[in-house]
């Protein structure tokens, strides 16, 4: 089996260019990403592709062979739809391909064309990752799945309004130096508790923005990367992916994330590392409850705990285990289908240290990537570690 | 974005609720799924009996919307609620209430009403 080496990673800035295409905003990161890894494009042997609504949002199916093109690269290439989760599944058959022995250089990403349908227009088309006939219908929309989540973990283990602003503010705080992200903006708790509310008890402030934007991560096999000299100090060490039912109301738990919670425990297991190990974190962050469903997930803390950690500043950029440092889905912006890659160029950056913040976690020599799809039936959980 | 086309399975369901007949399906080993479904999720069972959906349901959790999808425009803002009925959980519109007044625990019964958006079939509970 081969160790999966991290070679280049490439962003485009979060944020709100309606006029850009998908196969633009592809071709920056990608590009990018091929550049910081220093490989020749025509080493790539596969492209795999991470998008959600390209077809509602510019008609666009079939996007494949586009960002293959876009790209500049000559090989065959995939699409994998996983709703917020879709370059987070592609990242994780990309790691199996390249561990297999099959593949030895393969370029993973995804991309997300939103803000160009408007927020009705992009709102709606986000509750697709919703069950059709039982929720959509009946109106639910996904800060209301997200509310319906908090008031029922609020019931359970407690929990304020509060507490869950202490997590925008924290990621906001992230944000400030990232310049790839949609919101370098400090925001305060009023600012917060004051915003208006979406669906109670998620305010505007607990949501994430609706984004454009793409990630790109080039994957090597250890022994291209020693062959070519290449300088890729950061492997994947563990994957893991968990299911669930698809509609909310189907799950045992309407407070936990089980599908995060099987997929934590499968990478960890995979890497040979446990939550003590985590030094920091990339979560899925769409609203800010799902920060609190994510750490505890990651058993990075208990279930019920973790809903004022960062109130206690235990997940802040100076705290034990910094979570999102990028600024999350939060501040950073969620184009879904860049949002798994971006999270996984991020967490690299902030293990090389060339992050902005890589400051903050100096010494950190493991990560670990959360990414969930609609209301977590689906999610992926990487393991990233620098290589002895 | 509900098209105008037929789904056959959840529109007798619907249909059910809106002549007083609501349903279940009860898989072999008891568990209660939603139509249509030809393998029980949970266990595997290929074997399902209709049986009368509970007249009581449970407000398991529920959220004020109020910033709503294009579809649901007019109808912000409104309730959304998870209950159960026996072993059945259902998502649907909370009416009848003041949504002030909506806690977790109350008993509410199942029916259809219409969206005032679009004037789409609605499932609607209402506090009983
Ligand atoms: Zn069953």
């Amino acid at each position: 089996m081969s160790d999966v080496r991290i070679a280049g990673v490439g962003l485009t800035r979060f944020g709100e260019f309606p006029d850009r295409t998908s196969r633009d905003l592809f071709a920056e990161a990608s590009g990018a990403a091929i550049e910081d890894a220093g490989i020749d494009r025509s080493d790539v042997e596969a492209l795999f592709y991470g998008n959600f609504m390209g077809a509602l949002a510019e008609h666009q199916g079939h996007q494949g062979p586009l960002m293959a093109e876009a790209a500049g690269v000559s090989a065959p290439a995939t699409r994998f739809e996983s709703a917020c989760c879709s370059s987070g599944v592609a990242v994780r058959e990309a790691v199996k391909r390249v561990r297999n022995g099959e593949t030895d250089v393969l370029l993973v990403g995804g991309a997300e064309r939103m803000t160009n349908m408007g927020t009705a227009g992009a709102t709606e088309a986000l509750a697709i990752a919703a069950d059709d006939l039982w929720e959509v219908r009946a109106g639910m929309n996904f800060p209301g799945a997200y509310a319906l989540m908090a008031r029922a973990y609020f019931e359970e283990y407690g929990g304020s309004q509060e507490d869950l602003a202490h997590v925008a503010v924290k990621n906001h705080f992230n944000a400030l130096e990232n310049e790839m992200a949609q919101y370098q903006k400090e925001i305060t708790v009023d600012d917060v508790l004051e915003a208006p509310t979406v669906s109670d008890p998620i305010g505007l402030y607990d949501s994430c923005p609706i984004s454009d934007g793409a990630a790109a991560v080039v994957l090597v096999s250890d022994e291209y990367a020693r062959e070519q000299g290449i300088d890729a100090p950061v492997a994947v060490t563990g994957t893991g992916q968990g299911g669930d039912r698809m509609a909310l109301h189907d799950r045992d738990h309407l407070a936990r994330s089980p599908a995060a919670d099987f997929a934590a425990e499968e990478a960890y297991d995979d890497a040979g590392v446990g939550p003590d190990d985590v030094e920091v974190a990339e979560v899925h962050d769409c609203f800010t409850v799902a920060e609190v469903l994510a750490i505890e997930s990651l058993g990075l803390f208990e279930v019920g705990e973790g809903i004022d950690a960062a109130r206690r500043g235990e997940t802040s950029h100076d705290g034990a285990v910094p979570v999102n440092l990028s600024g999350g889905l939060k501040a950073k912006g969620h184009p879904v289908g860049a949002t798994g890659a971006s999270q996984i160029a991020e967490l690299t950056s902030l293990l090389r240290g060339d992050h902005v913040n890589s400051e903050h976690v100096e010494d950190a020599t493991c990560g670990v990537a959360h990414n969930a799809g609609g209301t977590v039936a689906s999610c992926v959980v990487h393991v990233l570690e620098v290589a002895q | 974005m509900t098209g105008d086309y037929a789904n056959a399975g959840y529109d007798e369901f619907v249909a059910a609720v809106a002549e007083g007949e609501a349903y279940y399906l009860e898989c072999a080993n008891g568990h209660g799924e939603l139509p249509p479904r030809r393998v029980c999720p949970e266990c595997g069972s290929t074997e399902f009996t209709e049986e009368p959906l509970p007249a009581a349901g449970e407000v398991r959790t529920y959220t004020v919307t109020h910033v709503a999808a294009p579809s649901f425009a007019d109808d912000a803002p409104y309730v959304t609620a998870i209950a159960d009925f026996g072993p059945v959980r259902i998502t649907a519109q909370l009416r009848g209430i003041d949504p002030d007044d909506v806690e977790t625990g109350m008993s509410v019964g199942l029916g259809v009403e219409t969206t005032e958006t679009t004037g789409a079939d609605l499932l609607v509970v209402r506090p009983r």
